[in-house]
C-alpha cells in the first residue's frame, strides 16, 4: 500500500525554558485511505508531533515525507503551498473567521490555491457542505452557528482542496458526545467512501477504537502501533 | 484581498477612528499650510508687490576717483584726501528715456517705469506737513505694482484723467482733514506753491508710508519742479522672475554708473520672517501627520492581536507569511488612502471656510477675507504623506503578523 505520510527518525527538543527532549526517534507511516489515531497522555508530545507532520513546525531533526516527497528543509513559502494543497486541518477549536459567511470560510483555502475559478470553488464548497449535511448554513455568518456546526464547517474547509491527508488535533475535544459521534461518523465515511487518509490526535478512547489503527505514545516515544 | 476588506468592514468603528486620525492629520495639515502660506503670500504681496524688484536711482555720494589718483606723479604712493565732498550733480537719471527703452527690451524685465520723487510740504489752511510726492505713470504703476489695490477712494484712472490731480496718502489726508474733491497746496523745497485737486486716497497699510506718500502724474511733478519732460529720478523694474533681481541690479550699476537696489537686499529681514513662518508651519504639520501615523500603528497592532487566531488558521491552511503581511498592509493603505482623501476634502472645506471669513483690518484695506493659498502641491504632498505614514505604520505590525507562529497560537502556548 502506498504511504501518504512518512516520518523517519524524528527528534525534537524544546529549548526554552530548559532543554527538553519532546520527541524521540519517531518512525511511522500513514497509508493511503488509512484512518489513524494518535493517543497518549497530555504532554507526551502527540500534538507536537502533529504540528511537525503538518509542516507548520520546522524546528526538528529527522525527515518528513509527503507523497514520497521530502519536505524537511523546504522554504516556508513552499511549505505553506503544500499545506494549502495537500493537507487539511481540523483543530480542537474551529478557528473559523467570524466575520465571514460559512461559504466564504470554506472557499478561502481554495481561493488561495487559485487553481479553480471562483464559480467552481463555490460549487465545490456547496458540494462539501452537502456531504456534511449542512448546506443550509452556507450563507450564515460563521459566528452565528452552533459549536457542532462550526466543527463540521471546519471539516468542510479542510476538504475543499481535496487534500491527500486530513490531520486533526482533538477535533472532538470540545464537543458533546452527540456531535462527537457525528464528527467521527463523517471521518469514517470520508475514509471508507473517498479513500481519504486521516491522522487524528485524540484523548477519546471510543473515538480511537473506531479508527483503523491507534498509535500510542508515551514520553515522546511510540510505544505501540496498530490495533 | 477580500479578507482585508471584510476585516475593515466588520471593525467599522476602529477603521473609522483610524481613518479619522489620518483625516484630521491631513485635514489640519492642508488647512494650516494653506492658511499660513496664504498669509505669507499676502504679506509678501503687501511688501513686494509695491516694491520694485530693482530700484534704479542716482545717489548723491562722493566719487571714488579723486583727482589725485589721475596724476602720474604720485602713482604708487599712498594718497590721503581729507574732507571729501560729493560734487553737486543732478538728482535726475541721465538719459533716462533711452535707459528705460533698453531695460524694456530685456526679456527678463516685465516692465520698467519712471518716477519723479521729490520732497514737498502739503499745505491746507495753516497746517504744513512734510512728505514725499511721487510722479508716476499711474496706469502702468497700477498694472505692474498693483497700486490700484491700495487706492481706497477714487481710482487710478481718475488721476490719469485729471492733470492737476493728486492721490493723497491716508495719513496725510486725515491729518489735514481733507477729502476727495478738496484742494491741497503743495510747496516744493524751492518755495513754489502749487494747488492740486485730490482725486483719491491711498492706503498701503504701512503707517509710515501713508503718513507721507502721495502720488500724482509724472508731468505734474515735472511742472511743479519746473523741470523738462526728460527729468526722471527713479526707474522701477518689475521682473518676471524675482530671483533675477540681483544680477540685473549689478549689471545696471556697472554699466550705467547708477545705484540699483534689488528687492532681496531691500527686504532681507522680511525674507527671514517668511522662512521662519514656513518652518513653523511644516514642523506643526509633520507633527500632526506623525501623530496620525502612530494612531494607525496602534490600531493595526490591536487588530493583529485580536486576529491572532485568524492569522494562525490562515497560515495553517496554506497562507504564507507574505500573504498575511499583504492583508494587513493593504488594510493600512486602505485606511491611509480613505483617511487621506477625506482629509483633503476636510482641509479644502476648512480652507474655503476660512477664505470666506471676513477679515477687517484698518491696516490692510485691500483684504476683506482671510487669505488662503489653494495650491495643488499641498494636496499632493498631503496625500503622499498620508500614504507614506500609513505604509510605515502598517509595515511594522504587519511584519509581526507575518512572523506569528501558528503552532504557538493553536496549541495555546
Amino acid at each position: 500500500m502506498k504511504a501518504i505520510l512518512e516520518a523517519k527518525y524524528i527528534d525534537k527538543h524544546f529549548r526554552k525554558p530548559v532543554d527538553f527532549h519532546v520527541l524521540k526517534d519517531i518512525n511511522f507511516k500513514v497509508n493511503q485511505g488509512e484512518f489513524v489515531s494518535v493517543m497518549g497522555k497530555s504532554g507526551c508530545g502527540k500534538s507536537t508531533l502533529l504540528y511537525i507532520l503538518s509542516t507548520m513546525d520546522t524546528d526538528y531533526e529527522g525527515e518528513l515525507y509527503l507523497n514520497d516527497e521530502l519536505l524537511t528543509g523546504k522554504h516556508p513559502d513552499y511549505l505553506a503551498y503544500v499545506r494549502n494543497k495537500h493537507i487539511g486541518f481540523v483543530f480542537q477549536f474551529h478557528y473559523l473567521l467570524p466575520e465571514f459567511t460559512v461559504l466564504e470560510n470554506i472557499m478561502l483555502p481554495a481561493r488561495k490555491l487559485g487553481e479553480k475559478s471562483n464559480e467552481e470553488i463555490r460549487t465545490d464548497a456547496l458540494h462539501k457542505l452537502e456531504i456534511l449535511q449542512i448546506a443550509e448554513l452556507a450563507q450564515k455568518k460563521a459566528s452565528r452557528i452552533s459549536g457542532g456546526e462550526k466543527q463540521r464547517v471546519a471539516i468542510a474547509r479542510a476538504l475543499i482542496n481535496d487534500p491527500a491527508i486530513i490531520m486533526g488535533d482533538e477535533p472532538t475535544g470540545n464537543l458533546d458526545s452527540h456531535n462527537s459521534e457525528n464528527v467521527l461518523r463523517i471521518f469514517r465515511q470520508l475514509s471508507d467512501e473517498q479513500g481519504l487518509s486521516l491522522l487524528i490526535v485524540t484523548h477519546d478512547h471510543d473515538f480511537a477504537q473506531s479508527t483503523d489503527r491507534i498509535i500510542s505514545m508515551e514520553d515522546g516515544r511510540i510505544i505501540s502501533e496498530g490495533r | 484581498m477580500s479578507i482585508a476588506k471584510t476585516h475593515l468592514v466588520s471593525k467599522l468603528r476602529q477603521t473609522l477612528i483610524a481613518a479619522l486620525g489620518v483625516t484630521f492629520g491631513i485635514g489640519s495639515y492642508i488647512t494650516l499650510v494653506s492658511f499660513m502660506t496664504g498669509l505669507n503670500q499676502m504679506l509678501d504681496d503687501l511688501i513686494l508687490n509695491q516694491t520694485p524688484h530693482v530700484h534704479i536711482f542716482n545717489e548723491i555720494k562722493p566719487t571714488e576717483e579723486q583727482p589725485v589718483t589721475l596724476t602720474d606723479g604720485v602713482a604708487g604712493s599712498f594718497n590721503v584726501v581729507y574732507s571729501v565732498r560729493p560734487k553737486l550733480s543732478q538728482k535726475k537719471i541721465h538719459n533716462a528715456k533711452p535707459l528705460m527703452e533698453y531695460l524694456n527690451r530685456d526679456e527678463r524685465v516685465k516692465g520698467a517705469i519712471p518716477q519723479v520723487k521729490t520732497q514737498v510740504f502739503y499745505v491746507a489752511g495753516s497746517i504744513e506737513l512734510g512728505g514725499n510726492l511721487s510722479g508716476v505713470e499711474i496706469l502702468k504703476e497700477e498694472e505692474l505694482f498693483n497700486l490700484g489695490d491700495y487706492i481706497v477712494k477714487g481710482s487710478a484712472r481718475d488721476l490719469h484723467n485729471t492733470s492737476n490731480g493728486i492721490i493723497l496718502g491716508a495719513g496725510v489726508a486725515e491729518k489735514l482733514s481733507l477729502e476727495v474733491g478738496d484742494r491741497v497746496q503743495v510747496t516744493t523745497v524751492k518755495g513754489d506753491i502749487f494747488p492740486l485737486k485730490i482725486v483719491g486716497i491711498y492706503q498701503s497699510g504701512i503707517v509710515e508710508i501713508d503718513n507721507v506718500q502721495s502720488y500724482t502724474n509724472l508731468g505734474t511733478v515735472q511742472r511743479i519742479l519746473g523741470e523738462p519732460e526728460s527729468y526722471i529720478t527713479d526707474i522701477n523694474l518689475k521682473l518676471f522672475d524675482i530671483e533675477e533681481a540681483i544680477p540685473i541690479a549689478e549689471a545696471v550699476e556697472k554699466q550705467f554708473g547708477l545705484t540699483a537696489i534689488d528687492v532681496q537686499t531691500a527686504n532681507a529681514q522680511f525674507e527671514t520672517g517668511t522662512t521662519v513662518r514656513n518652518l513653523i508651519t511644516y514642523a506643526v504639520s509633520i507633527t500632526l501627520l506623525v501623530v496620525a501615523g502612530f494612531g494607525i500603528y496602534n490600531i493595526l497592532n490591536m487588530l493583529i492581536y485580536e486576529k491572532m487566531n485568524d492569522i494562525a488558521i490562515l497560515k495553517a491552511t496554506g497562507f504564507s507569511g507574505k500573504d498575511v503581511q499583504l492583508i494587513f498592509m493593504s488594510q493600512a493603505l486602505i485606511i491611509g488612502f480613505l483617511g487621506g482623501v477625506i482629509g483633503l476634502l476636510l482641509g479644502y472645506g476648512l480652507s474655503v471656510l476660512i477664505s470666506n471669513t471676513p477679515f477687517d483690518t484698518e491696516a490692510l484695506p485691500t483684504v476683506e477675507t482671510y487669505p488662503v493659498n489653494f495650491d495643488m502641491a499641498f494636496y499632493v504632498i498631503g496625500i503622499s504623506f498620508a500614504m507614506l505614514s500609513t505604509f510605515f505604520a502598517g509595515y511594522f505590525p504587519s511584519r509581526k503578523a507575518r512572523k506569528i507562529d501558528p503552532v504557538r497560537i493553536i496549541t495555546g502556548i
